[in-house]
């Protein structure tokens, strides 16, 4: 899975934030997301999907990775 | 007949189900049910989601009633927030005084012009930001918790703690003197009374509104860490738009969350299996809140946008330049997303519910109220082993009359 974010659609309420902290934060100067971890590990997946289903502006987009043999 | 006048005089059933004209809009809860929506707008979820309405003055709109559809409307830029436009839903006379002779705070626009303004204020109410006021909050709570308890075995919860600790934390953050709370919301509760006749309306939004350009003013002279200060120091705005959205702040920032603590105390009380699931494991307090978020949905009118464009929402076309509320009570109801929705469970995962709205719009101040809610039930929880409600339930005032809902009192015991 590869995290993209879209800052100038981001409203910064951080709902992304309380779903998946080790994946998203949000800048210091203004409080617009930021991405910690693009490719994060399998287990915080569930975690990522319910935040950007959660996004209410929609900045939280996911291509997910072919799978590796 | 004003709105309060109707939905005191609006039947209480579902005896508008199948209605053939538009369903008449705020319409009633039912007598005993008052966390439920009016059951004429339920019904309406389930037989015809996007509805057409009545409004007070006779004016026609659209009821988006479905959780889908009413993220599919917030998501859509083609529907404008912004309230001078034809069309637009006032739910009473008041509220159009108030939206439409004062000029617009940013929930009132659209972008661009919404996102400069709310980028002035996301960092001061991000996550992280208000995780580290947890300990300061924590000590208002436990301080308001020992004043009411000293001495006593019963209170008014709403004014004794309910109130007063959202009020103390947003005077903190803007710079407002808590000394003035009396005048702040005083005020605040005549412009959020549907009662109000439109010139007490425009009175007290006057008077808070220059109180604000005052408190500015004195800023530039005695600058300090507040947001009003911040404002004021950035020198992008001038005294009257840092009043506009000092307004707005002081408003939302205490009347909502003072509900809901209230508001989830007493239904907490009226579900004694789940009170006691989140006293046995206080670790479930962080998803109890967005649970109540979800069952209570206090903005419990709706939220209003008007049609810039012919727009398909759940098969309807809503034609430009009409008005729609999106029943956001009702979507936190929806079957689809929450099943067996009508029931508190504070285990259940309720962060969908759009409780703070959806869109680019979304309740700047979730974070903080999350952070209130969850330490004012939690400590109330453990402070106050005995809770319990000193009225019978029936005698408990709803604020039916209110644009946030709520209770007016909540004698309780401990
Ligand atoms: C339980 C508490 C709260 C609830 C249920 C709530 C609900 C809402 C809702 C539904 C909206 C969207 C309105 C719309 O789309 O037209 C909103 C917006 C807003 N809320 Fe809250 N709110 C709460 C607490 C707070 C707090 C504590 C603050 C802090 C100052 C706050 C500040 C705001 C602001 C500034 C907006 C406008 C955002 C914008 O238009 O971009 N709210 N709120
Ligand atoms: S949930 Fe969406 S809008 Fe909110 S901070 Fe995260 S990316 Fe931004």
């Amino acid at each position: 899975m590869r995290v993209h974010v879209d800052q100038e659609k981001c409203c910064g309420a951080g709902s992304c934030v309380l779903s998946a902290p080790d994946v998203f934060d949000q800048r210091d100067e203004d409080g617009i997301v930021i991405v910690l971890d693009a490719q994060p590990p399998a287990e915080l997946h569930e975690a990522v999907r319910e935040a950007a289903a959660i996004c209410p502006a929609a900045a939280i987009l996911l291509e997910q990775a072919p799978e590796r043999v | 007949m004003t709105t309060a006048e109707r939905i005191a005089a609006a039947p209480t059933g579902t005896e508008t189900a199948g209605h053939p004209g538009p369903l008449a809009y705020p319409a009633a809860r039912a007598a005993g049910c008052p966390f439920d929506p009016a059951p004429a707008v339920d019904h309406a979820r389930r037989e015809q989601p996007v509805t057409r309405a009545t409004l007070w003055d006779g004016s026609p709109c659209w009821l988006v009633t479905r959780h889908q559809d009413v993220r599919d409307v917030l998501g859509d830029p083609r529907f404008s927030a912004e309230a001078t436009r034809p069309g637009f839903p006032f739910l009473t006379a008041g509220l159009r005084e108030l939206i439409t002779s004062t000029s617009s705070s940013l929930i009132r626009m659209d972008d661009p012009e919404h996102a400069r303004l709310r980028r002035m204020l996301t960092a001061d109410f991000m996550v992280k930001k208000v995780e580290a006021m947890r300990p300061d909050v924590q000590r208002l709570a436990d301080d308001l918790v020992d004043r009411m308890t000293d001495g006593r075995t019963s209170a008014d919860l709403v004014t004794e703690f309910a109130l007063p600790l959202p009020s103390l934390v947003i005077c903190l953050l803007l710079g407002v003197p808590y000394e003035d709370h009396d005048f702040f919301q005083e005020r605040s509760r005549v412009l959020l009374s549907l009662r109000s006749a439109p010139e007490e309306v425009r009175t007290s939004s006057d008077e808070l509104f220059d109180y604000l350009v005052r408190l500015a003013e004195s800023k530039q002279h005695e600058p300090d860490d507040g947001i009003v200060s911040r404002l004021v120091a950035r020198g992008e705005l001038d005294f009257e738009e840092v009043a506009n959205m000092g307004r707005l702040l002081l408003i939302a920032g205490h009347e909502t969350t003072a509900n809901m603590t209230a508001l989830s105390t007493l239904a907490l009380l009226r579900n004694p299996a789940q009170l006691a699931k989140l006293r046995e494991d206080p670790s479930l307090i962080k998803g109890a809140v967005e649970e109540l978020l979800r069952y209570l949905t206090i903005v419990h009118n709706g939220v209003s946008r008007v049609a810039t464009e012919d727009v398909t929402i759940g098969g309807q076309t809503i034609p430009a330049g009409e008005g729609v509320l999106c029943t956001i009570n009702t979507a936190n109801r929806d079957d689809a997303v929450f099943p067996g929705g009508d029931t508190l469970d504070v285990s259940r995962d309720a962060r969908r519910h759009v409780a703070f709205g959806f869109g680019v719009h979304q309740c700047l101040g979730q974070p903080l109220a999350r952070v209130e809610l969850q330490i004012a039930v939690e400590t109330l929880l453990r402070r106050l082993p005995g809770l319990r409600l000193d009225v019978p339930f029936e005698d408990v005032p709803f604020r039916h009359d209110m644009a946030i809902y709520g209770v007016h009192s909540l004698p309780i015991a401990w």
